[in-house]
């Protein structure tokens, strides 16, 4: 059996998860045993340059170029698995899904305690800059999504057992210790 | 004492006395039925559904239904919990609940029950329902975010008259709960902490103190909610 392969991304999220990733310590000699990376923060391979078994999704959906980035992960991986509370629902990014955009941008560059030199008011529109959204949304809510692994971010046993079990096809059995939403 | 009764739970023979309701009965018998919004020693109100079982067949909530002789109750079965499970995914949708920055995380017993439970996210859509923080309290910030209407604060916490510090305000979807202002501004910082405690969730928070409890030795950290009763780590998956 050829060796599984593995891209991730970060969308609207804030690399604790990919950070939760490296936390499975010496196991990652176990785990380059079993698979290998291609596009990924990690290895800092920016396209895809073959089909991939599995792809990790860190962050939700907040603008234009995520939804880019995860519908291109949907079309080359096979499972597509939500890491963490702010794929599976938006996390901390969502709170603002009651305020609306505007007065997001206008707290952030006009407005806010910590606005300084921004005489002619201006809010960064840059035709470079991705479009954001008017909600940060939930992965699962833009494309099909095979695993959802919860935690803020999940434990470094979640996910290297999730890897594993995802890998060789057995089954997923976490530890009560290892389920937590924090 | 009271006549005793016999009665069943997944085919195990437990005894009850007569009036007992059937979740207070299960626990006597070291049988953990989930409940949020049931409180031992308040008329038990069942608004929260969690501790569904089937008695002779038929759906009933275990803390509102008296136990009777001969009764048959399917507590652990597939479908029970299936239906559990439903009903704590739905009150995750429904109402915000960030877990990563809530100060009740490892002592809520809403995520204790989808840790025992096993549930990994919710099958339902998110509804980010727009709601408000209160915080005009001198001892308790009130977060509806959080806040399931399981009426435990306001059953629970009176003042010494007997009278609810916590009401009902507004009707159908829109009701919140309210702190009495006239009422709370003589609350007791025992007072306070008793409302927090009473909160299966977050929706109560006492002021000026938070995060106390380090990561690994809050209440559901090690152990799941029940396990002082039934031993089990989880159920289902």
């Amino acid at each position: 059996m050829g060796k599984s392969i593995i891209a991730t991304t970060s969308l609207a999220g804030c690399f604790g998860c990919h950070m939760s990733l490296l936390d499975i310590d010496e196991r990652i000699l176990e785990l380059a045993e079993l698979v290998e990376f291609n596009k990924s923060p990690i290895n800092d391979i920016k396209k895809f340059t073959k089909k991939c078994d599995i792809g990790l999704i860190e962050g939700g959906v907040c603008n234009s170029e995520n939804i880019h980035v995860l519908k291109d992960f949907r079309e080359n991986c096979k499972i597509l698995v939500s890491v963490g509370e702010c794929a599976i629902m938006g996390g901390l990014p969502a709170l603002r899904n009651n305020i609306p955009l505007r007065e997001c941008l206008a707290e952030a560059y006009l407005d806010g305690p910590s606005v300084e030199n921004n005489e002619e008011q201006i809010i960064p529109n840059d035709e470079e800059l991705p479009l954001m959204l008017n909600k940060v949304y939930p992965c699962h809510e833009v494309v099909k999504i095979d695993v959802k692994l919860p935690g803020c971010p999940p434990s470094a046993d979640m996910i290297y057992e999730a890897l594993v079990a995802l890998v060789t096809g057995r089954d997923l059995e976490i530890p009560y210790e290892a389920l937590k939403y924090d | 004492m009271n006549k005793v009764i016999n009665f069943k739970v997944d085919g195990v023979i437990c005894m009850a006395e007569k009036g007992q309701h059937i979740l207070d009965a299960a626990k006597a018998n070291k049988i953990f039925i989930p409940t949020l919004c049931n409180l031992p020693g308040f008329k038990p109100k069942g608004s929260c559904r969690v501790c569904n079982v089937k008695v002779n067949g038929k759906l009933m909530t275990a803390c509102t239904t008296p136990v009777a002789e001969g009764m048959d109750i399917q507590n652990n079965t597939d479908e029970i919990i299936e239906i559990r499970k439903m009903i704590i995914e739905l009150l995750f949708v429904e109402g915000n609940h960030y877990c990563p920055y809530c100060e009740k995380s490892g002592n809520c017993e809403l995520q204790a029950l989808a840790y025992k439970y096993k549930i990994m996210a919710p099958r339902f859509p998110y509804q980010f329902p727009d709601r408000d923080i209160e915080a005009s309290n001198d001892k308790l910030l009130k977060d509806h975010n959080r806040c399931i209407l399981c009426k435990r604060c306001i059953r629970a916490i009176k003042d010494e008259k007997g009278r609810s510090i916590f009401a009902f305000k507004r009707r159908g979807h829109k009701v919140v709960i309210n702190i009495d202002t006239k009422l709370s501004v003589n609350m007791s910082d025992e007072m306070a902490q008793e409302a927090m405690d009473v909160c299966p969730v977050g929706a109560i928070i006492k002021k000026e103190i938070g995060f106390s409890v380090p990561i690994g030795e809050r209440t559901y950290d090690k152990n799941p909610i029940g396990h002082e009763l039934d031993g089990i780590k989880s159920t289902g998956l």
